[in-house]
């Protein structure tokens, strides 16, 4: 049984591909990492789970049933969530409204309500407010709570993305690089999160070059290189690979 | 928002004969506009280059509606809001669907169309020499009088002004100001852009024609004047001058570019190099716009000691 399951996925970018016959599943309440070198897909085919790119080739199985989603949006409506690399934040809003957006799917809320200020639409936004205060508490961004986004720190901005992802209540949370540009302090609070998120019976699938932090929290890890899947397992048995070693650290590195 | 009301209802004070009561009616419509018109390229993002075309919409619509076939001036003015509303819907479907800056261009080309329709189409629109129109009347009841209209107009500009902010404080405004922030987020966070930024589209639309409509009931005549690409980027100006994603701001905006022309009569023909100066000096000191720059400097009055 597996929440997840890519089936020959492809991505061609013009003659350039960036995915080739790509399988895999995950595990549901698993944390599944997946690493390689640089350009070697991994943004890429998240940029496929999530319906921003899609697949030249391929399909995907989110429980046994087949994927049918298209917008992004519909790919969050099925349950799937995700963070940015380079952050996407809404700089507009403050902190607690990034995750009061994030709540969207949560709410029903028709025009004539939205304009009239109906009651019962006061109600549920108190409820969402709450709810996106717990969830920056979750993060540990209580403090920002009130703040303009553009006034938090890099590393709160990557916390705010991640409480901002959780507010939709994904089953399968994508981090891409969530630790890359923190400080080792930073990175274990990052390491202590995703733990608490996975506790929470969320999937989350992390993209990440920091090979300690993937190590310690991995299930199970995808290793990619240029597009392809060059081994899978869980993370001892990754870092031992021979493959592995010579794709990260060069040919003739004996 | 009491502020709102309360210049509304103290402004005839001030107002000394008809010709400020005409100004002030004409800031009036100017403002319900840009109110609209803020929602779509404040808080969307978006950019419309022919919102005088729905204007017009409103204006000619409900006006040849009346004169020519007889409705009762509210239902033609219901039927001209209804129609430009569902035009910027069938405009905007296809093109809301890309990113980028896709609806300027195709908001450009449809003004234009919009104005020349009305400039040739003499037969119904009089052409440019324009038609006149009957005045509004409900129930047997004439609409007549600068101090009447601007009541009805002031009341309108407020309780456009109220629903525009509960949009913005409701999820769909909320879902509005994330796709302006980051569409590729606002989609993985689950908001259809497409969909809301045609709401905000097809919304602005049908209030600018509301305001096309009372426009033409209101002077009793209207001529293509207003309905030509110039007016759609002064509309734009208005919003922009004001500052963006600040209801009130577009009211400033509003009423601060229809009133300065008026007051600058006074350099005669200098009166264009003077307005453009103010233009410019505006964006160069206060890029953000007239009141979210104060507004910023009036919190900072405020926390400095």
């Amino acid at each position: 049984m597996s929440l997840l399951r890519a089936e020959g996925l492809s991505k061609d970018f013009g003659g350039v591909r960036a995915i080739e016959a790509l399988d895999f599943e995950i595990r549901p309440r698993a944390v599944f990492s997946i690493i390689g070198p640089n350009g070697a897909g991994k943004t890429t085919l998240l940029n496929i789970l999530t319906g921003i790119y899609r697949p030249s080739a391929g399909r995907l199985w989110l429980d046994e049933r087949l994927l049918e989603a298209r917008a992004p949006h519909e790919f969050a409506a099925a349950g799937i969530g995700r963070t940015f690399q380079n952050l996407q934040i809404f700089f507009n809003m403050s902190a607690l409204e990034n995750v009061m957006a994030g709540r969207h799917l949560h709410e029903r809320c028709s025009v004539a309500a939205a304009l009239l200020r109906a009651p019962r639409l006061a109600r549920a936004e108190r409820a969402c407010r709450e709810r996106a205060a717990e969830l920056l508490a979750f993060v540990g961004l209580d403090a920002y709570a009130g703040a303009a986004a553009d006034a938090l720190p890099y590393g709160a901005l990557k916390r705010l993305e991640i409480a901002r992802a959780l507010a939709a209540e994904p089953r399968l949370l994508l981090l891409d690089e969530p630790a890359a540009g923190l400080n080792p302090s930073e990175i274990r609070d990052i390491d202590r999160l995703i733990q608490a998120i996975a506790a929470r019976g969320i999937t989350v699938v992390l993209v990440e070059h920091n090979m300690k932090l993937v190590m310690g929290v991995s299930d199970r890890v995808l290793v990619l290189d240029y597009g392809r899947k060059l081994a899978e397992g869980d993370a001892d048995a990754v870092r031992k690979d021979p493959r592995v070693i010579e794709a990260y650290l060069g040919a003739g590195g004996d | 928002m009491l502020a709102l009301a309360a210049a509304v209802a103290l402004a005839p004070l001030a107002l000394a004969n008809n010709y400020h009561y005409e100004i002030a009616i004409l800031v009036g419509l100017n403002a319900i506009v840009c109110v609209g018109l803020n929602l779509l390229i404040g808080y969307a993002g978006q950019i419309s280059l022919g919102h005088a075309g729905f204007f017009g919409i409103g204006a000619y619509g409900s006006a040849i509606l009346a004169a020519r076939y007889g409705w009762p001036p509210v239902l033609a003015l219901a039927a001209a809001v209804a129609a430009a509303a569902a035009l910027a819907y069938a405009v905007g479907r296809p093109i809301l669907r890309l990113k980028g800056h896709y609806l300027a261009m195709a908001t450009l080309g449809l003004g234009i169309i919009i104005s020349i329709v009305v400039a040739t189409e003499d037969r119904y629109t009089g052409g440019p020499d324009g038609m006149s129109v009957p005045p509004l009347a409900l129930g047997g009841v004439t609409l007549a009088g600068e101090r009447a209209w601007y009541w009805l107009v002031g009341a309108l500009l407020v309780a456009t002004v109220w629903l525009s902010l509960n949009l913005i404080d409701s999820p769909l405004g909320r879902a509005l100001r994330a796709l302006h922030g980051s569409e590729v987020a606002a989609g993985v966070a689950g908001i259809d852009s497409p969909r809301h930024k045609l709401l905000a589209f097809a919304l602005s639309a049908g209030i600018a024609a509301l305001a096309g409509a009372l426009a033409a009931h209101y002077t009793g005549f209207i001529t293509p004047g207003k309905v030509t690409f110039q007016h759609s980027i002064e509309l734009v100006v208005m919003v922009v001058f004001g500052g963006m994603a600040s209801t009130f701001g577009a009211v400033v905006g509003a009423a601060v570019l229809t009133a300065l022309p008026q007051l600058l009569t006074v350099f005669k023909e200098y009166e264009m190099v003077v307005f453009g100066g103010v233009m410019m000096l505006t964006m160069i000191f206060m890029p953000r716009g007239l009141v979210p720059t104060l507004a910023a400097l009036a919190a900072r009055r405020e926390r400095a000691p």
